[in-house]
């Protein structure tokens, strides 16, 4: 297509690649689906911290624990750079919080899970987190500017992430048996969640044509796992690991590996709200909502008093 | 209702001397919060020596769909750039 024949300065701008800005018109169903898009990465930041929280008392070191609490607050970090990135498509924080409470705006799945071990924490560091890398990089050229720049920042953050988790992992794999058996059982736990996490595959994706024809999304769900798969599966191997998948092997003509069969009968019952977690996280997410209520009452009360004073 | 604060614009200037550039927003509901915000936020890892912060709605943008119009002034000034003139051959360091 040719520039001069589409018609709107939208399409134009999407066609060449530039960023849509809070203030450029854009279609009603280009707004919706980036809000639905980028809360349910908020709430996922947001909700993500708690598995984490789970380990900062009984994290095995001093130093451990630093990472850790620094880790956590930085996924906070990046859920607010994400709900301001939404709230520029005209939607409060307020109502962005209630859609997560009221179940209408989702987290990712991946949170419902709980962590059972100290390895746990090195798994979602390591896998969680790179999975999440790897498709946080390609947004980075998401068609919506807020979007994309949030991205940037996010990414430069994760790898921090990722690498204190393979640390973890690394450094139980050179310890006793029993603290090897322990990695070894969150790999098994968290591998096949991990490579949900990229979405349905390409032939069964309800929300991809749009996304694409807009630009919001740049590679698909397959693309990315394929990427997160390659690089995992050699990092596994250098310290001893075992992908939980004996399907696995490397296929010379695609350059990539082949993996044996998700199971998305689990996936679909976790998203329904059956995981081992998802009452939990929202008990949680809900009262401490409540909890901080007096802190804001009592912010803008502060304000009020201190704008009769001046 | 429940309230999330007020909407504060926050930039950052990454070494002394340098620009302030926007880096995001924070919600805070005065100044003194929303500057510790916005440390904490945005400036984890030394990326700044100094920060503003401004409510967002003392903010005047102009508007994407005046903007030929807007920057028109410029663009037959071609003379501002000193690309446009002449030089004599042979002159230096000008």
């Amino acid at each position: 297509m040719k520039l001069a024949e589409l018609e709107s300065p939208f399409e134009r701008k999407i066609e060449a690649e530039e960023k849509i800005e809070p203030r450029d018109t854009m279609p009603e169903a280009y707004r919706l689906h980036l809000i639905r898009q980028i809360s349910q990465h908020a709430h996922s930041e947001v909700i993500g911290m708690q598995p984490e929280g789970n380990w900062v008392t009984r994290a095995p070191s001093l130093r451990a624990k630093q990472i850790l609490l620094a880790k956590i607050q930085d996924e906070g970090g990046h859920g607010l750079y994400l709900y301001s990135a939404a709230e520029t498509l005209g939607i409060s924080r307020e109502e962005l919080i209630l859609q997560l409470h009221e179940g209408k705006a989702k987290y990712s799945n991946i949170f419902n899970y709980p962590t059972l071990t100290w390895a746990d924490i090195g798994a979602i560091g390591w896998l969680v987190d790179g999975a999440a890398i790897v498709n946080q990089v390609a947004l980075q050229r998401t068609s919506y500017g807020p979007y994309s720049r949030a991205m940037f920042r996010i990414c430069k953050e994760e790898s921090f992430h990722q690498r204190q988790g393979y640390e973890i992992m690394a450094t139980m794999m050179k310890g006793t048996a029993e603290q090897k058996e322990m990695a070894q059982d969150a790999m098994n736990r968290w591998w096949w969640p991990s490579l949900m996490m990229f979405g349905p595959h390409d032939s069964d994706s309800p929300h991809s044509g749009d996304a694409f024809k807009w630009k919001i999304k740049r590679k698909s769900n397959d693309e990315l796992r394929q990427k997160f798969i390659d690089k995992t599966v050699q990092q596994a191997y250098v310290i001893g690991l075992t992908i939980p998948d004996p399907l696995l092997k490397w296929n010379e003509d695609k350059q990539g590996y082949d993996h044996g069969p998700i199971n998305w009968q689990e996936f679909k019952q976790v998203i329904a709200g059956n995981g081992p977690c998802n009452k939990q996280r929202m008990e949680h997410h809900k009262y401490w909502h409540e909890e901080g209520r007096w802190v804001r009452e009592a912010a803008e009360a502060y304000k009020q008093r201190i704008s009769t004073l001046n | 209702m429940d309230t999330q604060l007020d909407l504060w614009e926050v930039f950052i200037q990454g070494k002394s001397g340098g620009q302030f550039m926007h880096a995001g927003s924070v919600h805070a509901s005065d100044k003194e919060m929303a500057l510790k915000y916005a440390r904490d936020l945005y400036t984890r890892r030394n990326e700044g020596s100094a920060i503003w912060v401004v409510l967002s709605t003392h903010i005047v943008a102009s508007l994407p769909e005046d903007a030929e119009m807007f920057f028109d002034p410029a663009n037959d000034k071609i003379y501002r750039h000193p690309t446009f003139y002449t030089m004599p051959e042979g002159a230096l360091q000008i």
